[in-house]
């Protein structure tokens, strides 16, 4: 593959790509000159250049749509075609985000469905479809715990448990809410270690505790056998208990983390309920509470206005809860992927969706047996929708997860998550999904052979790898020291 | 079932080499008391039926192919080309993820890296990054980037009260956690009595441009007072209107950041959208968010890669600035492709459009007894005028000429009941905007 030019070396002065209306009403007196630009670096590219361009580069990418996408944590999922359709319905699509209550009916009935459902899944009270993202979720759900307490005449509560698998976003989130982390240990079967958790919910800082966030399954895949244990633990301690959803394509139907007794929960509409990941978002970070923090869910929320009857539908509307944390970005949500969350879970039903979550863990667990003879798997049990693998192999101390992964480029295959969780050495996390057939997971299987034969036999094709990519492995520390971040003609003279 | 599959066959095989009975057999770790509850949720629908319900759901609602918008306020209707939508329609795009393994991401790459060119052409910066959720979110990871700079020892942040009402709720959302002080919007003040309230205690000063009102403020003398203390000037910009406005850079500022809307995104009820965020080069390290920058493979070829990764949560933690991982790359890829299209000609004569058309319905409803239009500072192409009605009754009489009015300016700006916020853009027709004078010509 060639590389292709950058958008601004395909410039030719006087070029235009698009085809716009002319003036139609008197010109007006121009603005004052000195509040005008005198250039504007845009490129000038024609319509068929610009489709060209774009195209060849999305041929440089991977995508669920080209092959299997086992990327943990992710749940590259397939993508359903219909959802793109109904989110670009023009009465969707063209909706001002400002229309007074009535002309917006349709959308609000919408958004309002789904919250019902997304909350009827996870067995929490009320659901809040405004944040655009988990880590935006994450960040409604800390600052909830955080104003609750407050509320409380509690304050000091600012201390939030955090397992040292976690995603890094959850520490993350706990430090910009202004509280702090206290990390946990995970014990040699991969569960928290509940002895270190006692030990912090009965010792001195009791009542410092605002609450813990974790991943359930965990990010190593795996049910936390000491689940009700732990909430116990952290509950009686004052604590509240957060469940960071990434991981949800394991749960649906399988149990209800509100039923267990957590208080908080974020949702990634964009991995358990198939809006696409678009190369880096957007995704959507419902939020669902139970009882205790509903008056304290981020503004805008939709609710029931006036109660319908018989003949007629109820009035929809935006409220601003009680004790709101406040609004947490412009308008609602990202209301583009409510509408593709909303098509799938209607393609699926209440049994449907637990039937997605039985045939992800299925997956997953025919790939980890598959592989458990070639790789050590650290933690060998029945894993959920995903699972960890160590990326190297004895006595061949050169090759590393990284090495795998560059690998099974070669193999047509996205590689796995890499190097997370940190908690395992060269940790390759494997995710599946429900999407994929037995014969593509056979085929990964044993690619995923190959290599390890590979690694001992020619530890070179993997130390190279990838050959059969658009470009080679990269200088990253190039990249980050010289930092050429702009196209060559908006770079400053240096 | 959908998109599941698993033929019959292949669950027993799968099963049996998994050494279990049933696919129950895999969920022993869950308490027994919790497994498997029932999902009350209606059963599947077929595709042709999942279409349909979402066409009724979509047909409620008036929307800008059935009304003519007049409506902005933080969202706009703009014309957007058709190859933009069939560009983010390839799966090779969409149904991609973040592209941390460059190899199989250059497409993604380059077109981020695309993107920040573009970006910082329209904004004079030196660098952006790969987007944030929106133009609120932006100005509040804005926020925390100045106190940064000013290594947390300053505890001040001026915004301005004709920054959208929504970004500096959002600005005190995100930071209501910290011992911050928050000031300048209480009441509304020129850019020149903004400029009183920063002191050497101040970190940042917001301002937008144009303003929430479309005027275009002179924000000079705050750009220098804010430059005398070391605050950092930020403004919240339009990026369609800086196809013909001088850049946020050249006013003095440190940081743009603003809707991306604009650009070739469509209004869908307010989201998904992007927030930009461009920045001088000395405070680049400072930027949260994912960033691309050019590199070369081990063949010496060029290529790119996400870059300055240890700032980002996933490595660094509890000690990141911020925690934003998933960002909103599929409107930038839509902005991007909008730019590409309309190059710098068609970017500003969108705006000349916008620009004049504007005017020209400030003319116009100048001209109806008992309405009036704020003139006090230049506008681009939303403006303020004073109606002799509720707005509210305003809005009601055009909905019924198939009108979307402007937006109500009363609930946010208590001194402002019985104004109007009108917003023109190059979709609105001669005749349309002769439609809404005329409505509301009628109304007195």
């Amino acid at each position: 593959m060639t590389h292709e030019p950058t958008i601004y070396e395909l410039s030719q002065p006087g070029r235009i790509g698009a085809n716009l209306p002319s003036l139609d009403v008197p010109k007006a007196d121009p603005l004052p000159a000195d509040l005008l630009r005198t250039e504007l670096k845009l490129p000038e590219v024609s319509e068929l250049e610009v489709i060209r361009h774009f195209v060849r580069l999305s041929q440089l990418n991977y995508a669920i749509d080209k092959g299997f996408y086992p990327l943990g944590s992710c749940t590259m999922k397939y993508n359903p075609r219909i959802n793109e359709d109904v989110a670009r319905y023009e009465g969707f699509a063209g909706l001002h985000p400002l229309t007074d209550g009535e002309g917006a009916q349709g959308a609000l009935a919408l958004m309002y469905q789904l919250q019902q459902w997304l909350a009827e899944v996870s067995g929490l009270d009320s659901v809040s479809l405004h944040p655009a993202a988990g880590a935006h979720g994450e960040f409604a759900g800390i600052l909830m715990i955080r104003k609750y307490h407050i509320d409380r005449g509690e304050p000091q509560r600012t201390k939030i448990l955090v397992p040292n698998s976690a995603h890094g976003t959850n520490p993350a989130t706990v430090t910009m809410a202004g509280l702090s982390v206290i990390e946990l240990p995970a014990d040699d079967k991969g569960d928290v270690d509940i002895e270190a958790l006692k030990k912090i919910c009965e010792g001195p800082e009791r009542d410092t505790i605002a609450g813990m966030m974790i991943t359930v399954p965990s990010t190593l895949g795996l049910f936390e056998r000491g689940i009700l244990k732990i909430i116990e633990l952290v509950h009686d301690a004052g604590g509240l208990m957060y469940m960071d959803g990434a991981n949800m394509n394991a749960l649906m139907g399988v149990v209800k983390p509100g039923k267990l007794g957590f208080d908080v929960m974020h949702y990634n509409l964009h991995k358990t309920f198939s809006t696409p990941h678009g190369g880096g978002g957007p995704g959507s970070g419902a939020v669902g509470v139970n009882e205790k923090l509903k008056p304290f869910l981020p503004a805008p929320h939709v609710d029931i206005i006036e109660p319908g009857t018989d003949d007629e539908a109820p009035l929809y509307g935006f409220v601003t809860p009680e004790k709101s944390i406040g609004r947490l970005k412009a308008f609602h949500g990202n209301f583009g992927m409510h509408t593709r969350a909303y098509a799938y879970i209607r393609a699926y039903g209440g049994e449907g969706l637990h039937q997605v979550s039985r045939h992800a863990v299925l997956n997953a667990n025919y790939i980890r047996v598959g592989l458990s003879d070639t790789y050590t798997v650290p933690y060998d049990r029945a894993c959920g929708h995903e699972f960890v693998l160590e990326g190297h192999f004895e006595g061949v101390d050169k090759v590393h997860a990284l090495d795998i992964s560059k690998r099974l480029m070669d193999y047509g295959y996205h590689p796995p998550t890499n190097y997370f969780p940190l908690i395992v050495p060269e940790a390759l996390l494997i995710e599946p999904t429900e999407t994929e057939t037995k014969e593509t997971l056979d085929q990964f299987i044993t690619a995923m052979k190959k290599i390890a034969q590979e690694a001992k036999e020619n530890p070179e094709l993997l130390l190279s790898a990838p050959h059969k990519t658009p470009v080679s492995r990269l200088d990253e520390v190039r990249a980050a020291k010289q930092l050429v971040l702009c196209c060559a003609p908006l770079l400053k003279d240096s | 079932m959908s998109y599941i599959p698993h033929t019959e066959q292949d669950r027993q095989q799968m099963l049996a080499a998994i050494g279990v009975t049933t696919i129950e057999d895999l969920f022993d770790a869950v308490p027994a008391s919790h497994r498997f509850p029932k999902i009350d949720i209606p059963p599947a629908l077929s595709e042709y039926e999942i279409a349909a319900e979402l066409k009724a759901y979509a047909e409620a609602n008036d929307h800008a192919g059935n009304f003519a918008v007049f409506r902005g306020a933080g969202a706009y209707h703009h014309f957007v080309p058709s190859a933009v939508n069939h560009l983010l329609l390839r799966g090779e795009f969409f149904t991609a993820y973040t592209p941390y393994q460059p190899e199989l991401s250059q497409g993604t790459l380059q077109a981020v890296f695309e993107y920040q060119s573009m970006m910082c052409a329209l904004t004079g910066m030196d660098a952006a990054n790969a987007s944030h959720y929106d133009g609120a979110t932006s100005l509040a990871e804005a926020v925390t980037v100045a106190l940064d700079v000013t290594r947390f020892k300053r505890n001040k942040i001026v915004l301005s009260g004709g920054i959208h009402p929504q970004y500096r709720e959002v600005v005190r959302t995100y930071h209501q956690g910290r011992q911050i002080e928050i000031v300048g919007d209480d009441q509304p003040r020129s850019a020149a009595e903004l400029a009183t309230l920063v002191d050497s205690d101040t970190a940042m000063v917001a301002v937008q441009y144009p303003n929430f009102f479309g005027q275009i403020e002179d924000v000079k003398a705050l750009a220098e007072k804010a430059h005398a203390v070391g605050a950092l000037l930020v403004a919240v910009v339009n990026p369609v209107a800086l196809g013909i406005l001088k850049s946020p850079a050249d006013l003095g500022a440190a940081i743009a950041v603003g809707e991306g809307q604009p650009l070739g995104v469509g209004l869908q009820f307010g989201g998904p959208y992007l927030g930009f965020f461009s920045i001088k080069q000395e405070y680049v390290r400072k930027i949260a968010g994912r960033i691309v920058g050019e590199t070369i493979d081990s063949d010496g070829r060029r290529a790119y890669v996400m870059t300055l990764r240890p700032r980002e949560q996933d490595i660094k933690r509890e000690k990141a600035s911020s925690n934003i991982c998933t960002n909103q790359g599929l409107m930038a890829l839509a902005a991007c492709v909008y730019m590409s299209l309309l190059g710098k000609n068609g970017l500003r004569h969108v705006a000349e459009l916008c620009y004049h058309k504007a005017h020209y319905a400030a003319a116009e409803i100048e001209k109806l007894a008992g309405f009036s239009v704020d003139r006090s500072l230049p506008f681009f192409n939303e403006f303020v005028i004073k109606c002799p009605v509720p707005v509210e009754k305003a809005n009601a009489a055009l909905l019924e000429q198939g009108i979307i009015g402007g937006y109500d300016l009363g609930a946010d700006y208590p001194h402002l009941a019985g104004h109007m916020l009108i917003a023109v853009t190059e979709t609105n027709s001669k005749a349309e905007i002769d439609a809404l004078v005329e409505t509301l010509k009628a109304l007195t």
